[in-house]
């Protein structure tokens, strides 16, 4: 659920990194941080438990510029991955605007990308979206592992587990070294824009580029 | 969820009475954010990077507390407050959607605070009448 002021020509979207525990979720949000000038992002904000995983969420607010006459804001958070912590992801899912599934590309943890996809679904059902509405990007993290001793998976094993109809524009990633990491970003925030600018024109006529 | 269309006509309204609550009760910062942590109005003399850490806190905050609630067969708390040794903060609900927080120092009282909020949040409400969306994109 965006936000478009028209006294201050602003829209304000939320983008919410959602995907298994030790996936990756805070940790493309920190190189997105240290990626960008300090005049576009804000500060990063992380509840974090003591064994480094997101209690509640991450958050990192940025401002991308304008279009049109209109800034562009965009808000990005993370979930918790952990399966025990659904109650915060679904506060965190509340009034999203676009969505990140960073998948993690271990063999071992094929079943935890399924079942945290699963549950984005039925998060957003409850909320009445639906990943078929939303825009959302696939993202296949820890890809610097492919061909270490690591058993990981194919690309092509997480598209069928995940993307089957190639339904989500995916990229292959590996957020600790950054790669990958700037291309999901610009994708997602692209369609969110897009998104919200094709309802806006939709519902009340107004062309943001125009 | 829609959209939230804010117009600068509803936005100057808005400010008016988070400034009248400022003036009269004697607080530094009043804002109105949604549920999802999005900020609406802001006024007062705080950091823009910390009223958007601000906005998306409370939200999550008052999120769980109304996880609490639940446990306890409440629907919600309709009101949150955190004592500091220098500075406060008192959160109320605003409709189903939107949250206003006030921070205060210990100028003030937060009797006089919680009076003048009241009193904000009823010119709020009544604008807003039961649904402050039908209200906003009018």
């Amino acid at each position: 659920m965006a936000i478009i002021s028209f006294r201050s020509d602003e829209i304000h979207c939320k983008v919410v990194y959602y995907g298994p525990g030790r996936g990756g979720k805070t940790t493309n949000l920190i190189t997105i941080h240290k990626a960008l000038g300090h005049q576009v992002r804000g500060e990063l904000l992380s509840i974090d438990t003591a064994g480094d995983r997101t209690l509640f969420f991450d958050f990192l607010p940025m401002d991308l510029g304008t279009i049109g006459k209109f800034r562009i804001k965009i808000s990005l958070y993370t979930v918790p991955g952990q399966v025990r912590y659904n109650d915060t992801r679904k506060l965190v899912l509340k009034g999203v605007d676009g969505i990140v599934f960073v998948a993690d590309s271990l063999a071992a943890r094929r079943h935890n990308n399924i079942e945290s996809f699963q549950n984005l679904k039925d998060n957003l059902i409850e909320q009445g979206k639906s990943v078929d509405t939303l825009p959302v990007v696939v993202q296949y993290n820890k890809r610097d592992l492919d061909g270490t001793k690591v058993p990981v998976m194919r690309m092509e094993e997480l598209e069928r587990d995940l993307n089957i109809d190639h339904q989500f524009p995916a990229f292959p990633a590996s957020a600790l070294r950054g790669d990958g990491v700037r291309e999901t970003f610009k994708k997602i925030c692209m369609l969110t824009v897009v998104d919200v600018s094709g309802r806006l024109l939709k519902e009340k006529g107004v062309n943001i580029s125009g | 969820m829609a959209d939230l269309v804010l117009t600068k006509q509803v936005l100057d309204q808005i400010d008016e009475i988070l400034t009248d609550v400022i003036e009269k009760s004697g607080a530094h910062t009043v804002l109105l954010i949604d549920k999802a942590g999005q900020i609406i109005s802001f006024q007062g003399a705080m950091d823009q990077e910390k009223v958007a850490s601000l906005a998306a806190l409370t939200a999550a905050n008052y999120g769980a507390t109304t996880a609490i609630a639940r446990l306890f067969g409440e629907e919600e708390f309709t009101l949150l407050f955190h004592k500091g040794k220098k500075e406060n903060i008192h959160f109320s609900n605003v409709g189903e959607e939107y949250l206003m927080i006030t921070v205060f120092n210990n100028s003030t009282h937060l009797g006089l605070v919680r009076l003048e909020l009241r009193k904000g949040l009823e010119k709020i409400e009544s604008m807003f009448a039961e649904n402050l969306r039908d209200w906003f994109n009018a």
